[in-house]
């Protein structure tokens, strides 16, 4: 039973807890499916069968076909397993891969570790959104082996044109992968993509499951060692009780995800509208309207993150910070810094599925409080 | 905003603030605190705080003032930002 905290758990962009579906599920498959799903005797065909419906089910979900998924170690793994698949796949049409400035680290991280200058970003507007003339005159220069844009941001919740996108790409032979960790499991996921990557634990599944996505036809090629699982594609015994479980988060959270996507976003237009209103000095960054149902992140002038977050953290409320004066981090926030906002005092509410509105209500009726402390510990209230 | 950084020596000010070695958000509350003070003066602000290319513009937004010019601290340490009181 997850431990209940008084204020709210307000950290879903970085995980949410197990659903008690996946709860179940995990705990059937650990008894029925341990076997290798590689043999050939009775065991090893349950334990077969029970990870091919598994990926089915997410495969669908996915809008993609069951052979074209595989799953990883991590989303931190399909995304790296993806770039560095295109960039083999591709390795005499280019050596650069075009990025949003504002991809999750492990995107730009996986560029990077190509070799230098391989990574070149694309700038963002105000609002974290992909400046998509750049994207144009980037792909225009050629010598590209893959595109990496994300289906919505994770720290502002703004989503990418993707549509515009896949077409600017697809114009100039160069495929497409899309980071949809945020968006799978709340939001139907859009056909242009040519890889996808994605991570069980943000949607509701356990940790150690990712999903890696590679349309038929897609020049990607495997980096993983010869004999790998996964239709060659992933090194390692299969995590079936995982991925079992990750099925079946993945099912109950989308039975509902249009409703509960909607409340979610009700949520967070409720957070964006008092925050400016009862905080002064305080900026909400993000497009209002085109972003994810549950992220919302907003700057508070002359606040220290860290003390922000330990105060909230003291009332019971969990979140996040793009700050550089948070732990140990001496860099704001990428995607902060690329769209030009206030890094400082910055906090990142993200909601999970089920949050009872009253904990939202009581996160925002205690953070002018918190604010102004925090501002009168640095002698700049009246600034 | 002119954004020097073949190291030419930034224009005029009246007042220099050297917050290099302080971290987020001390370098902006002293640039408030200062620009509190004095509110026609152009200050010239030294740091070394990596969020202060973010920061500093993003408060002169919220605050009505003008980022007239970035480049390199004068000894090379760090960056100078150079912020004005708008155009009247």
């Amino acid at each position: 039973m997850p431990d209940k905290r008084v204020g709210g758990y307000l950290d879903a962009a970085s995980t949410q807890p197990l659903h008690p579906a996946a709860r179940d599920a995990l705990m059937a498959a650990i008894d029925s499916g341990w076997a290798d799903p590689g043999r050939l005797y009775r065991e090893a065909r349950r334990a077969r069968m029970l990870l091919d419906a598994a990926r089915e089910s997410i495969a669908s979900t996915l809008g993609a076909r069951a052979d074209e998924v595989a799953f990883t170690a991590s989303g931190t793994d399909a995304v790296t397993s993806g770039v560095h698949g295109l960039a083999r796949g591709r390795a005499r049409l280019g050596r650069r891969v075009l990025a949003s400035a504002v991809e999750h680290a492990s995107v730009l991280q996986a560029a990077r570790s190509l070799g230098p200058e391989v990574l070149e970003t694309v700038g963002v507007d105000h609002l974290g959104r992909i400046d998509v003339d750049a994207l144009d005159a980037a792909l225009a220069d050629g010598d590209t082996t893959a595109l990496a844009v994300q289906s919505a941001n994770h720290e502002v919740g703004t989503r990418q044109p993707l549509d515009q996108v896949r077409a600017h790409a697809e114009r100039n032979g160069v495929p497409l992968l899309v980071d949809a960790a945020q968006t799978v499991g709340r939001e139907p996921v859009a056909p242009y993509w040519d890889v996808l990557a994605a991570s069980a634990h943000k949607w509701g599944g356990p940790a150690g499951v990712g999903v890696l996505a590679v349309r038929t036809g897609v020049r990607w090629r495997s980096t993983a060692p010869d004999g790998a699982r996964e239709g060659g594609r992933v090194p390692g015994f299969e995590n079936v009780p995982g991925v079992v479980a990750a099925a079946a988060a993945l099912e109950a959270v989308w039975a509902d995800a249009a409703r509960e996507s909607a409340r979610l976003s009700a949520l967070v237009d409720l957070v964006r509208a008092r925050v400016p209103v009862e905080v002064p000095d305080t900026v909400v960054l993000g497009d209002p309207v085109d972003r994810l149902p549950h992220v919302v992140t907003f700057s508070c002038l002359y606040v220290e993150g860290e003390a922000l977050l330990g105060d909230l953290d003291r009332l019971g409320f969990a979140v996040s910070s793009g700050s550089s004066c948070v732990a140990d981090s001496l860099e704001p926030s990428h995607v902060l810094a690329a769209m030009g906002a206030l890094t400082h005092g910055n906090v990142r509410v993200s909601l999970p599925v089920g949050v009872g509105e009253a904990d939202v209500v009581r996160f925002l009726d205690e953070l002018p409080g918190v604010v102004a402390r925090v501002r009168a510990a640095l002698g700049a209230t009246d600034l | 905003m002119t954004d020097a950084t073949d190291g030419t020596a930034p224009p005029p000010y009246d007042r220099l603030l050297d917050e290099r070695g302080s971290r987020c958000p001390i370098p902006v509350v002293n640039l408030a605190r200062m620009a509190n003070a004095d509110p026609r003066a152009r200050l010239l602000l030294l740091a070394d705080d990596p969020a202060a290319d973010s920061d500093v513009p993003a408060w002169c937004s919220l605050r009505g003032k003008v980022l007239a010019w970035t480049g390199p601290a004068p000894d090379g340490c760090g960056r100078a930002y150079l912020v004005v009181p708008p155009r009247m």
